[in-house]
């Protein structure tokens, strides 16, 4: 979707602001939201990609308004009635519907580490061919989906070059809307600065994009 | 950016409406009386990224790479692998992906969509990092933004941004300073950076 989460070369946000020694959270409600959201994904009624669509969604002006955890408690919110794993009426009350058992939660605290540290791959090995080798000129296809896509528009377009072949991994259009993994190579595509931003751009520049197989065509 | 009802700062999280903290607590609660989640399970999360897991690991990668050739060689083939080396592997530094600063070519790395960040070696990205400043401009102005940062590169310099739009993670491997032939690889992690592993700042020559 062409949401304001995709801010690659907007004007007008200002200065980036660095803190001086910042906390890894400001308070203590972030902490509870970051590790609420990580501990409800172990459920497995969504994926990452879908996650990162449950913020995407939340509307423009609220979005640039939240502050980031502000952001992911909202997503979770959006993820915890969409999936059925809370119902409106328990949110609004607060305690869980009569009658309801209590289950037992996929992630324990004895399991943090172990779980953590072997992650979440998303590469795939399946075979798959490459439509595209290092060195090829490509275009980024001017495409508009309204749903999730890791497109971002300023590439749109754009012509680049396949700097290296990353390998097989899920397709975050499609997962992200529980269609399947559609698993295909990503590629490090090098699009020169110019390319994207005119001849005001430094000629030695360049932004290298990930980007899946069926986000590109032959240049 | 905030209403009257809302006066904080757009991606800060220092001035919250007060009944925020308890929106999230009534959630938790819920969460919690349903059996969805363990609350010594979220403790466990927080302190592992409060304490366990940050900028630490990175330069503990950089200062090896630094004084052993062949780990340098195995970090820039295959990143995931040798930074498994070390200890360190898991969640969100699944896919690693190690770029070199050289006197030539200086590496920056953004997620212009999000906030991807490759938390195995450097814990959770700070607030500038996944602000709508350095989102937007990173890519079209790169050097505009590392002169904010203090860091004035020449125009014969080539700088490569990295926009982490897949499931890659980017960290940048710094130049040794001069002046550091006699430090130990200890001591050279310690002159290691969190910004300087991202790409907004060189690491600088011991004091």
């Amino acid at each position: 979707m062409n949401g304001i989460h995709d801010m690659g070369g907007m004007h007008g946000m200002g200065p980036v602001e660095p803190e001086k020694n910042e906390p890894v959270f400001h308070a203590t409600w972030e902490g509870r939201v970051f590790a609420l959201n990580v501990a409800m994904g172990f459920w497995r009624k969504w994926n990452i990609d879908a996650s990162r669509h449950g913020i995407e969604r939340i509307p423009p002006a609220e979005y640039l308004r939240m502050s980031y955890y502000e952001k992911w408690f909202t997503r979770l919110l959006t993820l915890l009635l969409e999936s059925g794993l809370i119902a409106p009426a328990e949110l609004a009350s607060g305690r869980p519907a009569p009658g309801t058992a209590k289950l037992d939660p996929p992630l324990t605290a004895s399991r943090v580490a172990e779980t953590l540290g072997k992650g979440g791959p998303t590469s795939r090995d399946v075979p798959s061919v490459p439509r595209f080798c290092a060195g090829q000129p490509v275009r980024a296809r001017n495409l508009h989906p309204t749903g999730h896509t890791r497109l971002p528009r300023y590439v749109r377009g754009k012509r680049g070059v396949i700097d290296r072949d990353h390998g097989v991994f899920v397709f975050p259009d499609t997962n992200a809307h529980f269609l399947g993994e559609k698993p295909q190579h990503v590629y490090s595509v090098r699009f020169a600065a110019r390319e994207l931003w005119g001849e005001s751009a430094s000629a030695r520049d360049s932004v290298y994009v990930d980007l899946w197989d069926d986000y590109l065509e032959p240049a | 950016m905030s209403g009257p009802a809302h006066h904080h700062d757009h991606d800060h999280g220092q001035e919250v409406p007060s009944d925020f903290a308890l929106r999230v607590k009534a959630l938790e609660s819920l969460l919690v009386e349903k059996g969805l989640v363990d609350p010594a399970a979220l403790d466990a999360l927080i302190d592992t990224y409060e304490h366990k897991v940050g900028p630490r690991n990175g330069a503990r990668v950089v200062a090896r790479a630094w004084v052993d050739a062949g780990y340098k060689q195995r970090l820039l083939a295959n990143a995931t692998a040798a930074i498994a080396e070390l200890g360190y592997a898991g969640r969100q530094g699944e896919h690693m992906v190690v770029v070199e600063n050289t006197p030539t070519v200086h590496n920056l790395v953004v997620c212009t969509l999000c906030s991807c960040y490759p938390w195995t070696v450097l814990g959770l990205p700070p607030v500038w990092y996944k602000s709508a400043p350095y989102r937007s401009r990173a890519v079209i102005d790169p050097r505009g933004v590392l002169r904010e940062f203090g860091l004035h590169l020449p125009e014969d310099v080539e700088v490569r941004v990295w926009d982490s739009t897949a499931e890659l993670r980017y960290l940048v491997l710094p130049e040794r300073p001069a002046g550091t032939e006699h430090m130990t690889e200890e001591q050279l992690a310690s002159l290691v950076t969190r910004d300087a592993m991202v790409g907004v700042a060189k690491v600088g020559a011991p004091a």
